[in-house]
């Protein structure tokens, strides 16, 4: 997943003796780089030469493959087999950056959502008697202690025709006949929201916290009403929280696939099932390569925010 | 009151001593629990309008929960609290016309020095250039016009403090609660910000409270000092008041340096009770009004300064005790000379540095005689 990208390495290390100097040092603090290198950036160099290679029917699908009996002439033999056909192919069809647009705009409107609904729960947290708050803590995160797939699988027994969202409101009288929302974007709305609450829900809680209850006082001391000193003060202290939570469900939503494949409609198109389409129904691994390079390019910039975002919070707190 | 005391002119302001004047601020029986805890018990107390008033007390007794109650982030458990003669009941912070300078600055983290000051006049809707003029006024008084763009988690701790302070002085509240508003500033910095204190309290017409630890910041300040413990007030006084004659020991300790010393009451003729103290020893004279009968435990209090030592008996003196110096404590321009009476008990004789130090003719281990007049000492009954 793409948040485990964005750990860096620690930048300062507290200095044990013995390990001070030399080579234990360096080590040391080399093991995060390692650890970046073998499971993110050689994966990433692998799937990046699969997008600039061609399709083949063959086992493996793509075309060249480095022998490394061949030496360096192999290698040169490899590169001059490369090219930007697969990216061509992209940009040329409409479906490519329609996936990539829906994906954006359902990841948007999620996280969106997910922070109307996150906020209260994690402000009511935080002002909850201190003796509740483990507890309350504890049921945010009780669902990760389920499969992430039977929980979205649940939701079709909720959200379909028969369903019991639909048979609770037709009980209650509010609607006359059933609401079609299962395989719809409403769908995968819930599903993401319900999904990534935690995310969200978490980074909030933790600023909402912290927040100095003085500083209200202070607030309405010199003239606030309670209302407005929610929208001067906890508000604004609770940003660094707010940012935390949206890129945390942001990132992840744009590469969703597991949500819109169960909930979604086969009219919806999201950058992660096209990928899964690419990959498993048409074998093309080097055009379902080249979306995977694009997506992670399209992802770095929320990725340096988000980072940019934490350095400050960590500066300001300090 | 017992004690007439002229150290002040005749037209000296004392609305406390005015049976006709209303008390601006009224504590009326209040009691504040937490839990099982009791803070505040059974409390009554009066403010009167352009007091400077002090709350002084150890650590725990129960000042910011009286302030905190003032400002409205506390209610009582029992008893009203009145401002200009109506009660506040349960109005909420942001309805009262009190502002406070919270002990742990409480400054908002997101604006900057100048953002903070001007908050309270913003949530008024001053017109801007009003806000503009009395953010500067504020700073000026602070001395922290170099730092107005600042964020506080760029200024030292007596910076935060004086912002802080002047947050809470920019609306010109009628009552301004001050806890521990000086504490961290050096000495000089902090006298001075006490006498500006002063001179906005007297020309605004405006009336604080103010807790603090320095016994010598309340002494200036202070129109009246209210000594407490526990949750009570033990006295309420003028600084000279409470000095002179404290009504008990508590409060004597509390306010500078003194001597106590227990005793039976041995008789009381006319004005001057007297006192045994020691086996052997002649009884102490203290004048008094009060007639406790004979034979009650009692303490007379005396101020080190205002005992006299020597090493000849001195021909005529009201009291007079021969003891052994014990110690000397040499702080500058005051000596002080811890002497050991017959007892056992060490009692505290001051003398200011007129003479140089070498020239000084008591010494460690000397016989001396303590010796002071009658008037001079307190009696006390608890
Ligand atoms: N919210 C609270 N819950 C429980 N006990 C409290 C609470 N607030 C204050 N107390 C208790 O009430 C007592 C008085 O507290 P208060 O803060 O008024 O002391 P203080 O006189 O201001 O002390 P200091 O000089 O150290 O600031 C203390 O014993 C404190 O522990
Ligand atoms: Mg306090």
């Amino acid at each position: 997943m793409a948040v485990t990208d964005i750990a860096s390495p620690p930048e300062e290390i507290q200095e044990p003796s013995g390990l001070s100097s030399g080579w234990g040092r360096r080590l040391f603090i080399a093991i995060p780089y390692i650890w970046l290198l073998v499971f993110f950036l050689a994966p990433f160099v692998i799937v990046l030469k699969i997008s600039l290679s061609d399709v083949i029917l063959a086992r493996p699908p793509y075309f060249p493959n480095f022998d490394i009996s061949e030496g360096w002439q192999g290698f040169l033999a490899m590169l001059r087999v490369f090219d930007l056909e697969n990216y061509v192919w992209l940009a040329e069809d409409s479906l490519y950056l329609n996936s990539y647009l829906s994906s954006l705009r359902i990841a948007s409107i999620s996280t969106l959502l997910t922070l109307a609904i996150g906020y209260p729960i994690a402000y009511a947290m935080a002002k909850a008697p201190k003796e509740w708050r483990a507890t309350l803590l504890m049921l945010v995160i009780l669902p990760f202690w389920t499969s992430f797939l039977i929980r979205v699988y649940a939701w079709i027994g909720i959200l379909k025709k028969e369903g019991f969202l639909n048979y609770f409101l037709l009980w209650t009288g509010i609607i006359d006949e059933p609401l079609m929302i299962l395989n719809t974007d409403t769908a995968i709305y819930i599903g993401i929201v319900y999904s990534y609450l935690p995310f969200m829900v978490l980074p909030l809680y933790a600023v909402l916290e912290k927040l100095n209850i003085s500083l209200l006082e202070a607030a309405t001391d010199l003239g606030c009403s309670p209302l407005k000193a929610f929208w001067v003060i906890t508000l604004p202290l609770s940003l660094p929280g707010v940012w935390a939570g949206c890129f945390l469900v942001f990132i992840p939503a744009v590469g969703e696939f597991v949500i819109p494949d169960i909930l979604g409609g086969s009219s919806t198109i999201m950058i992660g099932k096209t990928l899964w389409v690419e990959f498993f129904s048409n074998r093309d691994w080097p055009v379902a390569s080249a979306v995977a390079i694009l997506l992670l390019l399209m992802l770095t910039l929320p990725i340096i925010l988000f980072q940019k975002q934490q350095e400050k919070q960590a500066e300001a707190s300090q | 009151m017992e004690t007439q005391i002229n150290t002040q002119p005749a037209c000296e302001f004392a609305p406390w001593e005015d049976p006709v004047q209303k008390p601006f601020v009224r504590f009326e029986n209040v009691t504040k629990k937490f839990g099982d805890f009791t803070a505040i018990e059974d409390l009554t107390l009066n403010i009167y309008e352009r007091e400077f008033f002090a709350l002084l007390g150890p650590s725990g007794c129960g000042k910011t929960t009286m302030m905190r109650m003032l400002a409205g982030f506390e209610y009582p458990t029992a008893g009203n609290i009145m401002l200009s003669q109506s009660n506040l009941h349960k109005a909420p912070p942001h309805k009262r016309p009190v502002n406070m300078m919270f002990q742990s600055y409480a400054l908002f983290p997101h604006m900057t020095v100048e953002q903070n000051i001007g908050f309270g006049l913003k949530q008024e809707k001053t017109p801007k250039k009003e806000i503009k003029r009395r953010v500067e006024e504020m700073l000026s008084l602070v001395q922290l016009e170099p730092f107005t763009k600042r964020k506080p988690h760029q200024l030292s701790g007596g910076q935060k403090q004086r912002v802080a302070l002047a947050r809470s002085l920019a609306k010109k509240p009628r009552l301004l609660l001050l806890d521990e508003p000086l504490g961290a500033l050096d000495r000089k910095l902090r006298e001075q910000t006490q006498f500006e204190l002063m001179s906005i309290q007297e020309q605004l017409g405006l009336t604080f409270v103010i807790v603090t630890h320095d016994q010598e910041e309340a002494m200036t300040v202070a129109s009246r000092i209210a000594v407490m413990d526990h949750g009570k007030i033990v006295q309420v006084a003028t600084p000279a008041e409470i000095y002179e004659y404290p009504n008990s020991r508590y409060s004597a300790d509390f306010l500078g340096d003194v001597n106590i010393i227990e005793g039976q009451l041995d008789v009381t003729t006319g004005k001057t009770a007297s006192l045994a103290w020691a086996e052997g020893e002649t009884p102490l004279a203290i004048s008094t009004k009060l007639r406790p009968p004979a034979g009650t435990t009692a303490w007379l209090a005396v101020r080190p300064e205002k005992l006299h030592i020597s090493k000849e008996k001195p021909a005529s003196a009201d009291n007079c005790i021969k003891g052994e110096v014990w110690d000397i404590g040499y702080t500058g321009n005051i000596s002080t000379f811890h002497v050991k009476a017959s007892n056992g008990s060490i009692l505290k004789v001051q003398v200011s540095n007129r003479e140089h130090l070498a020239d000084r003719p008591i010494t460690w281990e000397d016989n001396v005689y303590v010796y002071w007049e009658k008037g001079a000492g307190v009696f006390l009954e608890r």
